[in-house]
This record gives C-alpha cells, structure tokens and sequence, in this order.
C-alpha cells in the first residue's frame, strides 16, 4: 500500500465520473419527468397513454436491466451504439425521469381547482396557466421529492461500473485488485458517496427554503 | 439480430432456474430489513441521546451510499475480516440492511401516527414499555405501514439484479451467464426485462388494492 496517493487519484477520477453523471443523469430526468408528467394530464388521449406506457415500463424493471438493455441490447438491433457513458445517462435519465413524472402529476393535481377556475376567468391561455400560475405553486410541492430522487440516482451511478465506465466503484475495485486491499478503496468511496449525497440533500432543502419564501402564509 | 422463439424457448428454464433464487433472495431479504427496520427505529427513539444519534447516523449513512458499494463491502472487506459467509447470505444481508434504512421510516411515521393518548393510557394503566409496545403501539401502528412496505418489498424485488455483482446466480446472473456462452443478448436480456415487468405490473395491482384498504402512511 506503498502508493496510496495514486491509488487515491485514481478514486477522485472515478468520483469525477460519477458527479458527470449525476449531474447529466438528474438534467435529463428533470426534463423527461416533465415531459412525462404533463404528458399523462394531458388532453390528447393518445399522450396519456404513451406517457403511461413509459412510466410503468421504466418503473417497472430495475435501472440495471435497463442498463443492460441499452448498452448491449440496443447496438445489436442496429440503430445505434451507445459509449458505456452514453449509455449511463440514458439509463438513469429514463429510470428516475419516470418516478419523477408521477411527482411532476401529482404535484400539479395538488394545486386547488379554484386556481384553475380563476384563471379562466381573467381568460389565460392554457400555457399562461401552466407558466403563470399552476406551476409556481406545484414546484415547492416537487422539490423535496425531487431532492430523494436526485440521491437515488446518486447512488444508482455505482451500477454504470458494471458496464465498464470508470466511476467511482469500478475505480475501487480496480484498487482492490491490483493492491489485495479491500477495507481501504470501499470505506473511500462509501465515505465519498455519503459526502455527495451529503452535498445534495443540503443543496436541495436550501433550494426548497428559497422556492417557499413568501408562501409561508398560504399554505 | 433477429428475435428466435426457439432459443428462447430453450433457455427458459435456466432463466426460471435465476428467478427462483430471485424470489428466495427477496423474500429473506425483506424479513431481515423487516425486522432490522425495527430495531433502527425504536433504537432511533431511545431516550439514551448517544444511542438515538448514533443510530440516526448510521441510518443516514447507509441510505446515503449505493447498495452496489455496500454488497461489495460485505462481499471483499468481511472475509478478510474473518468472516465468511455463502454468497446468497452475504446479498440477502445486505439488501436486508440496505432497505431496513427505509422501512424504520415507514416504522417511525407508523408509530408517529398512533395518537398521543394511547401512551398515556398506556400509562395510566401501568402497563410495562414491553407490554405497551406490543399490545397497544404496534396493532394500531402497522396496518396503515402495510402499503409503504409493500411498496419497498417491490422496491428490492427489482434491486436484485445487483446480487449478480456478487455472484449470486439470480435472474440477471443466469441472463449474463446464457448471454456470455450463445454471443446472444437480445433474447435473455428482453426476457429479465419481460419477466421483471410481468412480476411489478402485477405487483402494483396488488399494490392498488393495498392501500385502499389499508390507507396511506407518509414516507
């Protein structure tokens, strides 16, 4: 265990991995899960339908065999070839994206129906009540759901290793093989994954605190 | 690559073969973050502070890093600790104690739930802790837990894919293991998709049902 400290690198370019993908991962599901969410209380049938159908595909199997699907599913098919990053967005995109899309509809079915009333009443368009005021009121409502959902695909980047991209878990196993040391590279990455989740759940509820400032009074 | 109904034909009972000890693993796994999940949270009531904090810490901290990392804990650093154990105990162990961090919330705001009086009552009618616990808190406090708890149960069902990182020989281990000899993904990987499907769709159902007969419990 002569040199640690390149061994530590090696885990702080995993980590660096793994942020990309929380980072790029939790950008796609924010716009699927709105996607998805309005598409299911949407007018058009049709919508409703393949907003469902997606929702409960993706939260009906776990995101590793999603995973599996588009990394060595996909490319046999012959329409395209994701990289194993490419791949990992994807995945987690998609995976939370669908829990995030029943958060999105729920929130939104939250808001009271006199808010709708009113709006027809001083004639916005359907877009202005959506912008304007439906939305506004339903973000505070998503925010700390959202929050659960960004950890949770946090800690699900941990399976992209298994597909061969260099995160953080696949940096650790690669330490532990080549150095025979196992208590060392895990209790480093435990430890920098709960200081990420850490990071996360601070950033979320300060967030939460700006988005409600000035609601105090109507809920 | 085209889609062959004979091959998939011929490695059905293979895959059946993976999702039994799937079903073996969920199953073991939920009495052990049942039962876990208890000790965490009347743990986490405790009126010893040290004891609460600790306990609260732990919890967070596990629930704020990836079963993936955590099974490889178990997996590579307890033997070197001295501790061996069988590969399917070692992945029941630790999705047991992986989703133990969630049912002691789903516990906590059970019990939360159960109305003030009901310990004073309990006192009034000098009833011992144990004997409060067991014959007034918890038959009020689990029925409304039952759906949040089913909910997890389906939760970890779709986790166990991860328990092939380990080497258990579940569903996905026995899809990788077909994939790996016949150069074939599209048949075992579709069908542990199909099959995951199948399983939470009805589950859900189940799930429906669930909650309108035993009402909601916060998460």
């Amino acid at each position: 265990m002569g040199d640690w400290s390149g061994y530590l690198t090696l885990i702080l370019q995993g980590a660096w991995v793994t942020i990309k993908l929380t980072l790029m991962g939790s950008a796609l599901a924010l716009v699927v899960a709105f996607v998805a969410g309005l598409g299911r209380i949407s007018r058009r049938a049709a919508l409703r339908w393949l907003s469902t159908a997606y929702i409960e595909f993706f939260r009906g199997t776990s995101i590793f065999v999603q995973l599996f699907w588009i990394y060595f599913v996909l490319p046999m098919t012959g329409l395209w070839a994701p990289t194993p990053m490419q791949a990992g967005v994807l995945a987690l995109g998609l995976n939370v994206g669908a829990y995030g899309a029943e958060v999105v509809r729920g929130a939104i079915l939250a808001v009271p129906r006199d808010q709708y009333e009113a709006c027809i009443a001083v004639n916005l368009t359907r877009f202005q009540r959506m912008r304007h005021v439906i939305l506004p009121q339903a973000l505070p409502l998503m925010l700390p759901t959202f929050g659960n959902n960004a950890i949770e695909l946090l800690k699900a980047t941990s399976v992209v290793s298994l597909i061969s991209l260099a995160d953080m878990t696949f940096q650790a196993q690669v330490v532990r093989s080549q150095t025979g040391n196992t208590l060392l590279p895990f209790v480093t990455i435990l430890v920098l994954y709960f200081a990420m989740s850490s990071v996360l759940s601070l950033a979320i509820r300060s967030y939460e605190r700006r988005v409600t400032r000035g609601l105090d009074g109507v809920r | 690559m085209e889609w062959d109904w004979d091959f998939a034909w011929s490695i059905l009972p293979q895959l059946l073969a993976g999702f039994r000890v799937t079903l073996i693993a969920t199953a073991l796994g939920a009495v052990v973050a049942a039962v876990l999940g208890l000790v965490f949270a009347i743990l986490r009531r405790s009126r010893n502070r040290a004891v609460a904090r600790t306990t609260g810490f732990v919890v967070e901290f596990i629930r704020g890093t990836p079963l993936l990392v955590q099974l490889y804990f178990i997996f590579y650093v307890l033997p070197d600790l001295g501790i061996r154990l069988p590969t399917l105990t070692a992945g029941v162990i630790g999705m047991g104690l992986h989703y133990a961090t969630y049912t002691a919330e789903v516990y906590r705001g059970g019990i939360e739930a159960v109305a003030k009086g009901q310990w004073e009552a309990a006192k009034a009618t000098n009833l011992t802790a144990r004997q409060t616990w067991i014959h007034v808190i918890l038959p009020q406090a689990v029925p409304p837990m039952i759906p949040a708890m089913a909910n997890y149960l389906l939760a970890m069902f779709k986790e166990t894919p991860l328990l092939s990182a380990i080497t258990v020989l579940e569903l996905m281990n026995q899809a990788r293991s077909v994939a790996n000899s016949s150069y074939r993904y599209v048949e075992p990987m579709t069908m542990v998709g199909v099959m995951f499907l199948i399983v939470s769709v009805i589950s859900v159902i189940g799930l429906r049902w669930l909650e309108r007969h035993y009402g909601r419990v916060g998460k």
